[in-house]
């Protein structure tokens, strides 16, 4: 099964040199192989299981609760101003 | 050819907290990153857990537009890249929203397709600028994970005045259900058009379809759509087929313009959202949410008309806001014992323009009477009423100088009965007391 | 010298409470242990510095009465749950210097219940991988033989409990990641139902099959830990409203009777099983039987397929649980991902694109709910299944790295409980001629932990292996 690597990475905002495009496409190739095995078993009729707990309805009251301080939102970032995450320029509008 | 447009609405909620966390939900004008949490930060280990009253507010809107509210229903993650989008997905509805198969009917009797009505969050806010000489975008996630409700209609719209019209009665509902301040301009109810046109003959939808961001308020809806219909206009009478994209509204140069291409960006790889679990309705708490809507606009507006014969005028302006229509009502409820008619008070407020935060219905009222007193009685007339009073009841002339000052109210009684209206008694009081000395 | 650390949690709790040593020293001799075997084993990532004024805080509290369970123990945690303040990485580049601004649920209910955190676990990053090399901060070491894996992706909590250097350990498992290195280093591992402890506060890998646990020298210890963690969290929407029993009620009770499944997927019909591991397998089996359960083979039927249908939906979920690692808020740039997490970003951002979603991930959903099935008509039948939690002994460093999908087969006996949801505990089962740690996985019905327990403590206590020390 062949992959176009160079617009999966796209998608997954991954950016890879050459040589990790050449390497994952080889090796994600073969583990597709693998998991076409799948397509072996009869799932006519089947149901997804996207969750396991059975549970449902699972909400919280309309309630304000403590915020993050402004110093805690922006500890761990590299890049701030007055308050604000900063990056560069983006050039596509909202 | 004719314009085939769709519109996507998306409305803000203002919840007390937001979509899935407990930061509060009010987030204008604060300082930025002062709102948020793990969760609404997308920071590493945060899971969402949805907000039930936002909930409950998606699902009275789409009942509000007539949609069915199907028993099952779930949150999707819409995976794409983004500043603005922390944790690098939105959570969503993709195939399992609150509610389908609305539909609204516009002034001119034209009904418009509801398709779906569903839940998802706000993103944080860009803001660009230029840092110690440095192009650079800043980011304030106070907005982000805020609750939005999308709206999407049919592609039955074929002008921009319909579209206002729409807009406007969608807001109007929206206000009514008070779920929202849905305020175009100040970004709380949003607006994206989806236009293409199609040969006048053909009943097949286009092949391609612009969708136009970026139109802030009122004002700039008809401008945008007819540019872009414009527009497209003159590249199929080239013979050439409108590039499928995303344009944006520029109100300095009046005109669409380009954003980045997203090719791939429309690849969301939608998978049911693993952290929530589903939704799962009741009969009753169906009815119940029902129940909670109330009147809405058209049923108000028509009863207006009808239990309080109104012109159609009247009764639009009347109903536009629930405050005004409550005000209203209360008003006409006290001026009944008056003698005052709805129609009066309908004038009083329309033709006057009260300020209903600043006057009390019972101040209103007394207002009204003073006018219709002041065109309806003659001072002359009062006098000799006042005149008459006195003599056939000279108890009144004793009491009052024997020093028994309420029997004034005997008199103020007598005169009114006399005039057969109610008055405003200060000038009465003062021919009354002119007349005793 | 004493040698407080090698204690169980149990011998150390009530050591404390009678008064025989304190939490100090306690805490000292764990991190002397650690001072003088981790530069070997490479356990640790970060050491937390109030290690001993916790200590001394929780002698504090052990003194004005207060007999917690769990108070003065010296336990570390996987660095996939985040400590407020205290440095967490997933032991990844992307996150070296992040320091978490809260406290994850089960952290929080441990602090309260008075541990002392001596500091953050190694393991495969992002929880990716079953032999813990793939980490940016060295790979840990099997505390049994040095040139082996201690299995992962808990490789740090394994191999720490292992060697002493703590009481116990917190882990995670989403295909096997506390089972199987707990099987590799002679310990007991617990992945307990999905949803019976909080996610919260935990680096997420799969959201549906993230499964959090523990690490602990015997299955008493691992009861009284999973009386702390256990429970509804109103922050974490899988976790359900049942109530918490004591795990260690259970204990003691006798296995006669039992019905215990051996499917045959797990054993005869795997090809590929390593031969010593089928005959401890058989040993433990004859072990069983003479505690007197009814030993039953069984079938599910779906289990060649369980670990396809795992690496479909979990690279899919890793794909879209990583995608807030952009930089901007925290941590370093995506170039900075190890191999292992890149290959799954894009085996997972593959899996879900537009044209092959229905072909891969929801195939796999289907699969994945006739895998569920099997489990639930079997415990029609059986009341716990039992198969080995490998199917080979722990393999050399070095030796599977360069073949993913190599790899990828460690999982094959441990993913069926993750995709399933159900609960797994995995004990000793004995060593191979090598000297290398074996072990078995008690599989029971969702919320069946107590029975679990109740076979596994039966099992150890008439095999105890726990009693063997590895040599350092």
């Amino acid at each position: 099964m062949k992959i176009d690597v160079k617009h999966v990475a796209k998608l997954a905002n991954l950016p890879l040199s050459s040589k990790e495009e050449k390497k994952f496409e080889k090796q994600l190739s073969s583990i597709l192989d693998y998991v076409e095995q799948l397509n072996s078993v009869d799932t006519k009729d089947v149901g997804i299981t996207s969750q396991v707990t059975n549970l449902e309805n699972v909400t919280r009251e309309d309630k304000p609760d403590l915020s993050l301080d402004q110093e805690e939102a922006l500890l761990n970032t590299k890049s701030k101003h007055n308050g604000f995450f900063k990056v560069g320029m983006i050039l596509d509008n909202e | 050819m004719t314009p085939v447009i769709g519109l996507e609405t998306h409305v803000e909620l203002k919840t007390n907290s937001k979509m899935f966390c407990g930061c509060s939900a009010d987030y204008f004008g604060q300082k930025p990153n002062t709102h948020t949490c793990p969760v609404c930060l997308g920071l590493p280990g945060a899971l969402p857990v949805p907000n039930k009253t936002a909930i409950e507010w998606c699902v009275m809107l789409g009942m509000a537009l007539n949609c069915d509210i199907p028993q099952f229903s779930k949150f999707d993650r819409k995976n794409y890249f983004y500043p603005d989008l922390p944790k690098g997905y939105q959570i969503s509805q993709y195939d399992k929203p609150f509610c389908v198969n609305g539909n609204i009917t516009l002034q001119n009797g034209k009904r418009i397709g509801i398709t779906r009505v569903h839940m998802e969050e706000d993103t944080g806010k860009l803001i660009h600028e230029n840092v110690s000489g440095e192009d650079v975008t800043l980011i304030d996630f106070n907005r982000s994970g805020v609750p939005l409700v999308e709206i999407v209609t049919q592609p039955d719209f074929d002008n921009a005045k319909d579209v206002i019209d729409y807009l406007k009665k969608l807001q109007q509902i929206v206000r009514y259900l008070g779920v929202s301040n849905a305020d175009m301009e100040k970004g709380d109810m949003r607006l994206e058009p989806n236009i293409s046109l199609r040969k006048n003959a053909e009943k097949e939808l286009p092949k391609y379809k612009v969708e136009v961001k970026n139109i802030n308020s009122f004002s700039f809806v008809e401008k945008a759509i007819n540019y872009e219909i414009k527009r497209q206009t003159e590249i199929l009478n080239d013979g050439k087929t409108p590039i499928q994209e995303t344009r944006g509204w520029n109100q300095a140069k009046q005109k669409t313009v380009t954003q980045r291409v997203k090719e791939e960006a429309s690849d969301y790889r939608y998978f049911p959202e693993p952290d929530i679990p589903p939704i799962h309705w009741t009969k009753s708490q169906i009815s119940n949410l029902k129940f909670q809507i109330g009147e809405l606009p058209e049923e108000k507006f028509k009863r207006f008309e009808r239990d309080y014969v109104l012109s159609n005028y009247d009764a639009e302006i009347l109903t536009r806001e629930t405050t005004l229509a409550d005000y209203f009502e209360e008003t006409v409820d006290l001026g009944k014992k008056h003698g005052l008619s709805a129609k009066q008070v309908a004038n009083q407020i329309i033709n006057k323009k009260t300020e209903i935060d600043k006057i009390l219905p019972a101040q209103l009222i007394l207002e009204i009477i003073k006018l219709t007193v002041k065109e309806d009685i003659d001072k002359d007339k009062l006098r000799k009423i006042v005149k008459e009073v006195l003599e056939k009841n000279p108890k009144i002339r004793n009491d009052y100088k024997a020093g028994k000052k309420n029997v004034l109210q005997f008199a103020i009684g007598a005169a009114m009965s006399m005039v057969g209206k109610k008055i405003d008694t200060k000038e009465l009081i003062k021919i009354i007391m002119e007349e005793l000395k | 010298m004493s040698k407080l650390n090698q204690l169980s949690l149990r011998e150390a709790a009530e050591g404390l409470k009678k008064k025989k040593f304190s939490s100090v020293e306690l805490t000292k001799n764990c991190l002397e242990q650690i001072d003088k075997a981790d530069k070997q084993i490479n356990a640790f990532i970060t050491l937390d510095k109030t290690a001993l004024n916790q200590a001394k805080e929780a002698d504090g509290r052990i003194a004005s009465g207060n007999d917690s369970p769990l108070l003065g123990i010296p336990i570390a945690l996987k660095d996939l749950f985040l400590t407020k303040d205290l440095r967490t990485t997933a032991a990844s580049k992307i996150l070296e210097n992040y320091i978490p601004v809260y406290d994850a649920t089960v952290v929080r209910k441990l602090k309260e219940a008075g541990v002392v955190i001596l500091g953050k676990l190694n393991h495969d990053a992002w929880g990716h991988g079953a032999s813990g090399e793939n980490t940016n901060f060295g790979p840990t070491k099997n505390p049994w033989n040095k040139d082996y894996v201690p299995g992962g992706s808990s490789s740090g909590s394994a191999a720490s409990v292992s060697s002493d250097m703590c009481i116990a350990a917190t882990g995670t498992d989403t295909g096997g990641s506390s089972r199987l290195p707990a099987a590799f280093c002679n310990v007991v591992g617990l992945k307990p139902t999905y949803g019976r402890v909080s996610r919260y506060g935990i680096i997420a890998m799969s959201s549906s099959l993230d499964s959090i646990g523990h690490l602990t020298k015997t299955v008493e210890d691992s009861a009284l830990f999973l009386n702390i963690t256990a429970g509804n969290d109103p922050q974490d929407p899988t976790t359900p409203n049942i109530p918490v029993p004591d795990y260690t009620k259970s204990l003691g009770k006798s296995i006669k009777g039992v019905k215990i499944g051996v499917p045959r997927e797990y054993t005869t019909e795997v090809g590929g099983l390593d031969t010593e591991i089928l005959s401890l397998f058989e040993k433990t089996l004859k072990e069983l039987h003479k505690l007197g359960v009814e030993i039953k083979e069984i079938s599910l039927k779906h289990t060649e397929y369980a670990n396809a249908c795992y690496y479909v939906i979990q690279p899919a979920e890793v794909s879209s649980n990583l995608a807030r690692y952009d930089g901007i808020r925290y941590g370093s740039a995506r170039q900075n991902f190890g191999e292992e997490a890149k290959r799954r970003i894009m085996l997972g951002t593959f899996t879900l694109s537009a044209g092959y979603y229905d072909a891969y991930y929801k195939k796999a959903m289907q699969v994945r709910t006739l895998i569920k099935n099997d489990f639930e008509k079997a415990f029609n039948e059986v009341d716990a299944i039992i198969t080995p939690v490998s199917p080979t002994p722990p393999w050399k460093i070095g030796e599977k790295i360069d073949d993913p999908l190599k790899m990828y087969l460690s999982d094959i006996f441990t993913v069926t409980a993750n995709l399933a949801g159900i609960p797994g505990l995995s004990v000793p089962s004995g060593f191979t001629k090598n000297n290398l740690p074996t072990g078995i996985q008690i599989l029971g019905p969702q919320f069946s932990e107590e029975r679990l327990f109740q076979v596994g403590y039966a099992y150890e206590q008439a095999t105890r292996f726990f009693e063997r020390k590895p040599n350092l």
